[in-house]
């Protein structure tokens, strides 16, 4: 048992790194559900979008960049396709260089599913066109983000006097009358860097508007304290936040297919913790006799 | 160049055009645009796959694709930062001809001080002054001309970061550490008699309200303790100290979970372009 421990201290990491995505490769491949037990930071999220009338607007900044796409893509899927079903409408910005793109293929994306008639909750929600400028607009990209938030607590048309594709804000028939975040439900802000940090401290706390934050996995931990102050409404950290939100809205999609890999990966990350520190602890007893204390 | 590096290249150039011909045939009924769609999808699967050969050793492909990442990232910044603060912000509202030649609608006009018009463009020719400074950093003899702008820079980043930080990440954390131990609405105290016999355990109820309550008070004030420095951890004091660092790292664990979370989320991400969008194995 100790010559176990011994050689399993020395193992070439490389082993381990195979045995983990060896175990993601067949986790991915088969065919099994994880039960997803939504947590009351994302469920908040859920039922205030849900609450909302129809015809109100619900912001949401898509603040990431291609690297992240695999955590938050998934959240900006269900939280759009929501709106839409509930027939809210949508602003969205992407104050992140890299954003825009990534977003408007996203946007695309969710009104080709909005075309086909869907169950969602016990709900039938008959396909319907979505159309820019009607129930949704996309304002793009400006540098200087937190120049960017402040700007728009004044008016929306000061960062951008044009919509993303050239249309000019005041001749969309969505932003008539919608000045600034006064006329908007709520921010929803799905980052993965620093952005979120302005959007508390230059955004929530400089206009009061309600904000709820979808994060990288990374991130999540470090905003926890917002929730506790009230300063933010609901988290959605990681693949896990977007599971679970993918949960509430029925809208099966990318995240709780994901969370398949994250069960076994984490299992066999756990055991390897847990063996090494045992690994180690029986090779420090074993120096320490040898060393006659 | 090792013969073996030779057979290993030889190999990586013949999968890349079989996979590239065979990507081809399969989305010829799907896109007229398939040897160039076919051809993107084999490079991102081929530099997706360049990238994780680092956990094997470093090697020339995980050099290639990174290299060609940085390459490409700071281009595309740059680029982006030329459309989008130069031509799209700056351009518009110095002169009009600028404006037309790059066609973006002119942002002139000016402050209509009775006796004369102040121009707007006036105002924006001291961000050009400064933004040139800050590239005479690349002079060896002008290179101090580039602190002016630098200072600037991060004297108004302080002075604006301080006021709102000072409310959002001081003022509203520590006022959201001064929780009530006992109670209150919706779960008013009415004494230990009330409470035991009332024992709600769920989420919403009173015990795990006082109790995340407790937490936080515990936590912040062992936390502080752990941090203070001018009396040595010993006695009830270190006792303190010692629960400060087993919340610190209760902290860290978390942390520690959620980035595992992430990382594999990002091999999820790859898995899925690799399985579905490359390989056409899952739908």
């Amino acid at each position: 048992m100790i010559n176990f421990f011994d050689r399993l201290m020395r193992l070439d990491r490389r082993w381990i790194f195979l045995f983990l995505i060896v175990v993601c490769i067949i986790a991915y491949v088969s065919d099994f559900d994880v039960p997803i037990m939504p947590e009351r930071e994302v469920e908040t999220i859920y039922e205030f979008v849900d609450s909302l009338p129809p015809g109100e607007i619900v912001m949401i900044a898509i603040d990431y960049d291609p690297n992240n796409l695999a955590e938050l893509h998934p959240m900006t899927y269900a939280i759009v396709e929501q709106c839409w079903r509930k027939n809210l409408k949508v602003l969205i910005t992407s104050l992140s260089q890299n954003g825009p793109g990534m977003a408007d293929e996203a946007l695309r994306s969710i009104t080709d599913s909005l075309a086909e008639t869907k169950t969602y909750n016990g709900q039938v929600y008959e396909g319907r066109e979505v159309v820019n400028g009607v129930d949704y607009c996309f304002l793009g990209y400006k540098p200087y983000f937190a120049l960017v938030i402040l700007g728009m607590g004044q008016n929306f048309r000061l960062p951008f006097p044009e919509d993303y594709y050239g249309t000019p804000l005041d001749s969309i028939p969505m932003m008539q009358g919608v000045l600034n975040y006064d006329d908007v439900a709520c921010v929803i802000d799905l980052s993965g860097g620093n952005i979120t940090d302005y959007w508390i401290s230059y955004g929530q706390n400089r206009f009061n508007f309600p904000l709820a934050l979808g994060l990288t996995g990374v991130m999540t931990a470090q905003y926890y304290p917002y929730l506790g102050s009230g300063q933010v409404f609901g988290i959605m950290g990681g693949l896990l936040g977007a599971a679970q939100y993918e949960k509430l809205v029925d809208n099966a999609g990318l995240a709780r297919d994901g969370m398949r890999v994250q069960l076994p990966a984490h299992i066999v990350i756990i055991l390897f913790i847990l063996v090494g520190n045992i690994g180690f602890f029986v090779d420090r007893r074993n120096r320490h006799r040898a060393e006659g204390r | 160049m090792s013969r073996t590096a030779v057979i290993v290249f030889a190999g990586v150039v013949a999968l890349f055009v079989v996979s590239w011909m065979v990507k081809a045939m399969v989305l010829a009924d799907v896109s007229e645009t398939n040897i160039v769609d076919a051809f993107m999808v084999t490079v991102a699967a081929f530099l997706t796959l360049a990238i994780y050969s680092f956990l094997y050793k470093d090697n020339p492909y995980y050099k290639f694709a990174e290299h060609l990442f940085v390459g490409v990232s700071a281009a595309f910044w740059m680029v982006q930062g030329f459309w989008t603060t130069i031509v799209g912000n700056l351009l518009p509202r110095l002169s009009e001809g600028l404006a037309t030649w790059f066609q973006q609608p002119y942002q002139g006009g000016g402050y209509d001080l009775g006796v004369f018009v102040f121009p707007y463009s006036i105002m924006y020719w001291i961000p050009v002054i400064l933004g040139s400074l800050l590239l005479m950093r690349l002079s060896p003899q002008g290179g101090w001309l580039s602190r002016w702008p630098l200072a600037l820079i991060v004297g108004t980043t302080a002075g604006l970061n301080f006021v709102r930080y000072l409310r959002s990440d001081f003022i509203v954390q520590v006022a959201a550490t001064f929780v009530p131990l006992f109670g209150r609405d919706p779960h008013p105290w009415q004494g230990f008699g009330h409470f035991f016999s009332n024992l709600d355990l769920s989420a919403s109820g009173q015990f795990v309200a006082l109790l995340s309550n407790w937490v936080i008070f515990i936590g912040v004030f062992c936390g502080l303790i752990y941090f203070f420095f001018s009396k040595e951890h010993t006695g009830a004091f270190g006792k303190a100290s010692r629960v400060g660092i087993w919340i610190l790292m209760i902290t860290f664990g978390a942390s520690f979970g959620y980035t595992v979370m992430g990382r594999i989320s990002l091999l999820v991400g790859r898995l899925t372009f690799l399985f579905r969008d490359w390989l056409g194995l899952i739908s």
